[in-house]
């Protein structure tokens, strides 16, 4: 980008290049925003990405479909079980099979305490960007708390790789859902508190109020999805449009505000907290009640129990063959999607017949909502970019991939 | 799924009663509907899919692109079209020989498409006539090759 001459009310003048990023704290990442400026207000802005690509779809295609769940999980960090789910999906589909309901209410009850710790992080770091450094200590606290479960279920704070094709990993660990309830039952409480340090807070309202606005028309013809979508008005959820994980046995709303502006996105963000509140609640409610397996029955693909494996020869066999070569779904192509904490996340999943996806795209929503930056910030100061980065909720590490 | 029941999905219906000669096959898997659609004609049946009123796919999901190295024809772009109104997916797919990877840019149908069609020309050197900007966005600005394409090496020298 270079330097133009503008128009200003003290006559012609030329205009600033700004390199904001990509070694900045307000950006979340690597993302680099080269700013065109007239004094303080943006004339123009371009998201240059690109520096966390590390090529993990191509990388997809030199492993067996087991394998490429570990890959997923770096996809997005901060929603792990999000990309694990939507992934297993798409190879599920893909295969014509379908998890037994217990673990597809474990996959739910996961996915939304994914959900609840990603917004916890992005209300965090949101409030730090504008200023207010205390919420991001307590967001942080409780986050650190969900986390916690995820170690406990899987092994795993971050990099979880829990759900497989066909089910879970491992049957979920005892007392789970005892630990699942004491933090549910506390997050209200704190969800309350935040909302008394920010959402009446006037500095608050005047760093969001009115800033990034983008109308519902243009989120749609800019593929912008999840909260950037609904914070517009736009009722559309993965979840209610087409459910999946058994996602229509739960009561839920879809939450939605029509001023399109940075704070219409943060009221959006917390209450979809409190939404997963109840889906969680609900999630225990149905487990608690249910028995059964955890994965589905589909011999020379989901491995047999370890008991199986040892007693009978058919079960040696398959798992010997499962875990050297794989499994082979019938060629054709399908197109998952599931709603993550970001958006419409995809994953497109080409076969060919063989052990190995012959080609798998991840669809990611801050990839796509991250476009529409340039649209949000031209005109407005440069501290209203820091704001729109923030309400775009991106993780670079899924727009990079 | 038999042939004829593919032809039964209201809007492959409704497209070939537009124009029988943009539908040159349908593929049913799984539930998911592919039409099969000319290059030629792509961007005609984008802006009739996205403004039509029964149809109404006015969200574009994702472009993203296979490579059949060696058979031909090489490449197939698959566009994810969603309508939300309606709540219905479907995917636009379209053939492209391996010595002539071009085809028309839908972004004055789906602006979004900008960033999908810079990410297939920057990985597969697909090139999209019309595009307002077509760069590199994931690889460096003088990177050689494109790395998705099934001829490009995981590891080792190129």
């Amino acid at each position: 980008m270079t330097p133009t001459t503008i128009e200003t009310p003290t006559g012609a003048a030329k205009t600033m290049v700004l390199n904001m990023g990509p070694q900045h704290p307000s950006t979340h990442g690597v993302l680099r925003v080269i700013l065109e400026l007239n004094g303080e207000i943006v004339v123009k802005a371009e998201p240059i990405i690109g520096y966390l690509h590390t090529g993990i779809e191509k990388s997809c295609e030199a492993k067996t479909y087991s394998q490429v769940i570990t890959l997923t999980d770096r996809i997005d960090y901060l929603a792990p079980l999000s990309n694990n789910l939507g992934y297993c999906l798409a190879v599920e589909k893909l295969l014509g099979l379908e998890a037994p309901k217990r673990a597809q209410y474990f996959r739910v009850l996961l996915t939304e305490l994914t959900r609840i710790a990603s917004h916890l992080v992005w209300v965090g770091t949101h409030a730090i960007d504008l200023g207010a450094m205390s919420v991001f200590l307590y967001t942080f606290r409780e986050r650190e708390e969900i986390m916690k479960i995820f170690e406990y279920v899987s092994g795993q704070r971050m990099m979880t790789s829990y759900f497989r094709v066909g089910g879970l990993a491992l049957e979920p660990p005892p007392g789970l859902l005892d630990k699942v309830r004491r933090v549910m039952d506390a997050l209200p409480g704190h969800i309350d508190e935040y909302e008394d340090l920010l959402t009446n807070n006037r500095i608050w309202l005047g760093r969001t109020q009115g800033v990034g606005i983008i109308s519902a028309d243009d989120a749609i013809a800019m593929g912008c999805s999840g909260p950037m979508l609904r914070g517009s008005g736009v009722a559309y959820d993965v979840r209610k449009a087409f459910p999946y994980s058994s996602y229509q046995d739960f009561n839920f709303e879809v939450q939605t505000q029509t001023a399109g502006d940075c704070f219409a996105r943060y009221q959006v963000r917390v209450a979809e907290i409190r939404e997963s509140i109840k889906i969680v609640r609900q999630a225990m409610e149905k487990v608690s009640k249910m028995d059964g397996p955890i994965k589905t029955e589909a011999p020379g693909i989901i491995p047999p129990s370890r008991e199986e494996m040892k007693t009978s020869i058919e079960g040696l066999i398959y798992h010997f063959k499962i875990y050297t070569e794989g499994f082979a779904p019938p060629p054709g192509e399908v197109y998952q999607v599931i709603e993550s904490p970001r958006g419409e996340l995809g994953f497109f999943v080409a076969s060919d017949g063989s052990a190995k996806p012959y080609r798998v795209k991840v669809r990611a929503p801050s990839f796509v909502n991250l476009q529409s930056l340039s649209e949000l910030v031209v005109g407005r100061l440069i501290a209203d970019v820091v704001a729109c980065i923030g309400t775009t909720d991106i993780v670079l590490g899924e727009v990079d991939r | 799924m038999e042939p004829q029941e593919a032809d039964k999905n209201p809007v492959v219906q409704r497209l070939r009663q537009w124009d029988a000669g943009v539908v040159s096959e349908v593929i049913e898997f799984r539930g998911e509907t592919t039409v099969v659609v000319p290059r030629a004609d792509l961007q005609r049946v984008a802006a009739h899919l996205a403004t039509e009123p029964f149809l109404y796919f006015a969200f574009l999901s994702d472009i993203t692109t296979v490579d059949r190295f060696p058979l031909e024809p090489r490449f197939e772009v698959n566009y994810h079209l969603l309508s939300i109104a309606r709540s219905d997916r479907l995917r636009l797919k379209v053939r492209l020989p391996g010595n002539d990877p071009t085809l028309p840019s839908v972004t004055s149908v789906w602006p979004t498409a900008n960033w999908h069609e810079r990410e297939n020309y920057d990985l597969f050197g697909i090139r999209f006539e019309g595009h307002p900007d077509l760069r590199r966005i994931l690889m460096p600005d003088d990177w050689e090759g494109y790395p998705l394409r099934k001829d490009y090496p995981v590891e080792g020298p190129r």
